[in-house]
């Protein structure tokens, strides 16, 4: 095989059948890449290299002795720093964490490791998964492959990234609020979030319980099917995900592949645009729109009025749930410990700790949720945001009662600058208005690649959200949009990245 | 240093005089589910520290917890034999707080969404019953237990270093809360007693707990206000924590009586707070303050789904219901041949439970009653520990009163058996064998210790030989002395006829 590292998953995994290329082989190509764009990308926290060339070289000789565990066996993979990983550092981006090495891994991570694939690192991430510029981390900023000056989105800029900047093939991020499609669309990759319940949560450090969901972070949408089979299904350790047998999300992307929309109704999101929506970002939507349009698509305009609270009711509920979540960091079990001098109480360690090891960010969503919960707010604050989220699903349910799917850009603008809007909370908060919704009602989505702003050639991303449980939905439109727009620009979007310094190309 | 007594206390009779006491009762029962509240460790305390731990009983980031089906079950026969209502649906929620044996800082309990709720128990004090009701049952996970090392109240104020066994954390528990208690006057600390005493017989019955008491099983904590007589209001509350023993529990009622009836007959007003019972003294000390400082911030718990248990479930766990206390008891009055005062001496000792074991074990009725009600009765007093917590089984009685019936002892040897099982020198064969108290009944050696004293005391012996059999007494009384007791007692009489007839 030519470029290991530019390869697609799909085709690492056919390669490594028809026994054209070994894991070792291409784990390695990878590892030499984060070598030589690391340094500027700053995709990952902590890099594995013996790890995963041990696990390589496991998969080989798995492969020889024709016990490969499924397609993507021997296929290296990058985990967002979320997720513990038994023996490999997971510090979510803060510095309370720092050191701790989990002695468990996340049921997703297992399920990477049982189906062969090699772990190349842990990826870069806003702290706790609390930002979307992924400047929250506590450990430095990673950089737009795009545009070094700009964010990669985030919370889950580190995998966003890492998949942007050909330093591994797929990986894996959450999604709290668009943590995996923003970052998706603004470095021009491919990011699922699944239906809540769908991808197991036990070893993912909690953000938000009710609303975080992990799922797959590649370039194209076959790839981001494949993981999705991998990492999905019932466990029995997380007592809210899905007891169901789910199809085949690969056999999804390769049907909707064949770009054939004919029957398929699409209801254009009315709350979705309009003002503070970049004119670049809304000329591609519309030009993604008619493509679908033009592949048979039936499309409509669909209201879904209470979305204009969606923004409100998630900045009540997720800080309300995390202030509870971090409370467990305490310098008493784990992590950092800082003690004050002279004879401090267990009190005094704690808070120390708390003030040392927390982010300005964290600070922030502690002190809201803490608030939102007190007793006589809880009604006004937590209490009523439940209220407008339970209308949120209710819009849902009205739109897919007439509608396949539901679409709109995935992020309102292209990639901003670093530092550009690190003093402006409320700005930050404003560009995950188009996907916090589905994770206030639990429903699927995607965010594909759908071509470059006018006004400053970066990547912006289309969003399709399907009802609860039929993530096939998004693969096979995903799939489909991606087809369309390979035709019409003659190849991935990605070809169009500038080349990193450093890099071959 | 003990904690003593700081704060001045109103007779109790001129307590009744002024005020009505409103108790309130809040039972923790550590289930004996073989795992955890939400994890697949062993529910077990003890053993090596931390051994029994995991990432979710441990809090660790990540980790989630998964609902005990059995706890579950355990919780709703609970609730159905104090006859509560069982929720349809209701959540588990999070109660927030910072302390360092809770492994997340918060506590993954119940708030207003209980499984059990609107139920009540009958309980009987002196032949009178009182209905106690139930407000709530619910499910929630013990924490940690943590040992505070130096310093010298053992508590973490003054403490050099603080350790921390999280085996506890994560053990099922139901907490059982009672409505205000009202009316019962001078009886307050007896119904009290007699409402755990009698819940504990009901828990014992459901199999669900060990709920022993002095273990930790078994936990109460004492709500306690006082309201001008008459009122008809409710006074400011203070809630005893961790009174661990039937006695306590009655003890600390009184205490707390007598204690704010003298601050509110000398004008002062009742501190909302938490108070510390000790054992040693009798006596309460302030914790910490409770009032407006404490948000929990309860929310519903995000990681769990709604239990809702279906109708025929809870209807098949009713008929697994063990037999109702009211009628159970006239039962066993009936089986046993009991007085009616033999029968509320027996339950208002918190022995009913210990005496139908022993029955069960071989013992006649009043056998089994006697020795509960007498011997034991007295030790438990001199001890201070409750009956059931005193070091002796109901198969350790029933064997005594065995050895007693095989003459191989006599009732007053039996004491010095009970003495030594209490001691912890074995059970009953072995401390007869170790003590050497089995009595003699070789007609040799009792033969010898006969003629002896017929030797030495010619003149009994003669006013027997005229037929005095009632002079026997004193030959008997000299050979039992010689036997240093080990002699039985009515063989003996029956050598002495033989010999001088």
């Amino acid at each position: 095989m030519s470029d290991l590292t530019r390869s697609t998953a799909a085709a690492l995994a056919e390669g490594l059948a028809a026994g054209e290329v070994t894991s070792v082989a291409l784990t390695e190509a990878h590892l030499d890449r984060i070598d030589a764009v690391d340094g500027a990308v700053h995709a990952f926290l902590h890099v594995d290299r013996d790890g995963a060339l041990a696990d390589a070289a496991d998969s080989d000789a798995r492969r020889a002795r024709g016990e490969a565990r499924g397609p993507l066996d021997g296929v290296p993979i990058a985990v967002k720093d979320v997720l513990t990983t038994r023996g490999l550092p997971t510090t979510c981006g803060s510095k309370i964490l720092e050191g701790w090495v989990p002695p468990y891994d996340a049921t997703v991570v297992a399920r990477l490791r049982e189906a062969g694939l090699p772990i190349l690192g842990k990826t870069n991430m806003d702290e706790f998964a609390m930002g979307s510029s992924t400047e929250h981390s506590a450990y430095g900023p990673t950089r737009n492959p795009w545009d070094l000056d700009r964010i990669p989105g985030g919370s889950g800029g580190g995998s966003a990234a890492a998949v942007a900047a050909f330093e591994a093939p797929l990986a894996i991020g959450t999604d709290t609020g668009g943590s995996i499609r923003q970052p998706g669309a603004v470095t021009g990759t491919v990011g699922v979030k699944p239906t809540y319940g769908g991808v197991s949560r036990y070893g993912l450090v909690a953000l938000a319980n009710s609303l975080d969901q992990a799922g797959p972070v590649t370039r194209t949408v076959l790839d981001a099917a494949m993981l999705h089979d991998v990492i999905g299904g019932h466990d029995p350790r997380d007592s809210t995900s899905i007891q169901q047998d789910w199809p085949s999300f690969t056999e999804a992307a390769r049907a909707g592949a064949t770009a054939d929309m004919s029957g398929v109704k699409v209801g254009v999101i009315t709350e979705l645009a309009g003002e503070g929506w970049q004119g670049g970002v809304m000329a591609r939507f519309q030009e993604s729109v008619d493509l679908l349009v033009a592949a048979g698509a039936e499309v409509v305009e669909v209201s879904c009025p209470s979305f204009v609270h969606a923004l409100a009711t998630y900045y009540l509920i997720l800080p309300a749930e995390a202030s509870s979540n971090l409370a467990k960091f305490d310098a008493m079990r784990y992590g950092l410990r800082v003690t004050p001098e002279g004879d401090p109480s267990a009190e005094e360690v704690m808070r120390a700790t708390r003030d040392a090891g927390f982010g300005d960010e964290v600070k922030r969503r502690i002190i809201l949720g803490t608030y939102a919960l007190s007793s006589g707010y809880y009604d006004a604050y937590y209490g009523q945001a439940q209220k407008i989220r339970t209308l949120i699903s209710r819009d849902f349910d009205a739109a897919f009662a007439d509608v396949d799917v539901l679409v709109s850009p995935t992020a309102p603008t292209t990639a901003f600058k670093l530092g550009e809007k690190l003093d402006d909370p409320m700005a930050m908060y404003l560009n995950d208005l188009a996907t916090i919704p589905a994770n206030l009602a639990g429903v699927p989505g995607i965010s594909v690649p759908n071509g470059l702003a006018d006004e400053d050639g970066l990547p912006s991303g289309f969003q399709v959200l399907a009802p609860a449980l039929a993530d096939d939905r998004v693969y096979r439109v995903g799939a489909a949009l991606e087809a369309l727009h390979a035709d019409q620009w003659g190849g991935p979007l990605l070809d169009k990245a500038p080349v990193l310094a450093g890099a071959a190309r | 240093m003990t904690a003593t007594r700081t704060e001045d206390l109103m007779p109790f009779d001129d307590v009744l005089e002024a005020y009505d006491p409103a108790l309130g009762l809040e039972v923790h029962v550590e289930l004996n589910t073989a795992s955890k509240m939400f994890c697949g460790c062993p529910a077990v305390f003890g053993g090596e520290p931390n051994a029994g731990v995991c990432p979710t009983c441990l809090g660790l980031p990540g980790a989630m917890p998964v609902v005990n089906g059995k706890a579950v079950e355990s919780a709703i026969r609970i609730g159905l034999a104090l006859n509560c209502d069982i929720a349809e649906w209701c959540r588990f929620a999070r109660k927030n707080y910072f302390y360092p044996d809770m492994p997340k800082n918060f506590q993954t309990s119940q708030y207003d969404e209980p499984i059990c709720f609107d139920g009540y128990m009958d309980v009987d004090v002196d032949g009178e019953t009182y209905r106690v009701e139930i407000e709530r049952a619910h499910m929630e996970e013990d924490t940690g237990k943590s040992l505070h090392v130096g310093g010298s109240t053992g508590r973490i104020h003054g403490a050099d270093y603080s350790l921390v066994d999280y085996n506890r954390a994560g053990i099922p528990l139901i907490e059982i809360v009672t409505r205000p208690i009202l009316g019962a006057g001078e009886k307050a600390p007896a119904v009290a007693r007699a409402y755990v005493a009698q819940l504990r017989e009901l828990i014992v019955a459901l199999g669900v707990s060990e709920a022993r008491m002095d273990q930790g099983n078994l936990r109460a904590d004492v709500n306690l206000s006082l309201s001008p007589k008459g009122s008809g209001t409710l006074g400011t509350r203070t809630e005893t924590k961790n009174v661990n023993s039937f006695r306590s529990v009655e003890r600390a009622v009184r205490y707390e009586m007598q204690r704010h009836a003298a601050i509110l007959s000398g004008g002062g007003s009742i501190l909302q707070e938490t108070r510390h019972w000790h054992e040693d003294t009798g006596i309460t000390t302030s914790g910490r303050e409770k009032s407006d400082a404490e948000d929990y911030r309860y929310f519903p718990e995000p990681d769990l789904v709604p239990v809702a248990p279906s109708r025929e479930w809870v209807e098949e766990l009713r008929g697994t219901l063990p037999e109702n206390p009211t009628v159970r008891r006239a039962r066993l009055q009936a089986e046993w041949g009991f007085s009616d005062m033999e029968m509320r001496d027996t339950i208002g000792a918190g022995a009913l439970g210990l005496v139908e074991q022993t029955i069960a074990e071989g013992a006649a009725p009043q056998a089994a009653r006697k020795w509960w009600l007498g011997e034991l009765a007295r030790r438990s007093n001199e001890d201070g520990v409750d009956l059931v917590d005193l070091p002796i089984t109901p198969a350790d009685v029933a064997r005594i009163q065995a050895l007693v019936d095989e003459k191989v002892v006599n009732d007053k040897l039996a004491r010095q058996v009970f003495e030594g099982v209490l001691a912890g020198e074995g059970t009953p064969d072995e401390v007869v064998d170790k003590r050497g108290l089995a009595v003699v009944s070789d007609d040799g050696a009792l033969g010898a210790a006969v003629d002896n004293a017929i030797a030495a005391n010619p003149d009994v012996a003669d006013k027997i030989r005229d037929g005095k059999v009632a002079a026997a007494g004193a030959l008997i009384g000299a050979v039992m002395k010689e036997m240093r007791g080990q002699a039985d007692a009515g063989r003996v009489r029956e050598l002495i006829l033989e010999k001088l007839s």
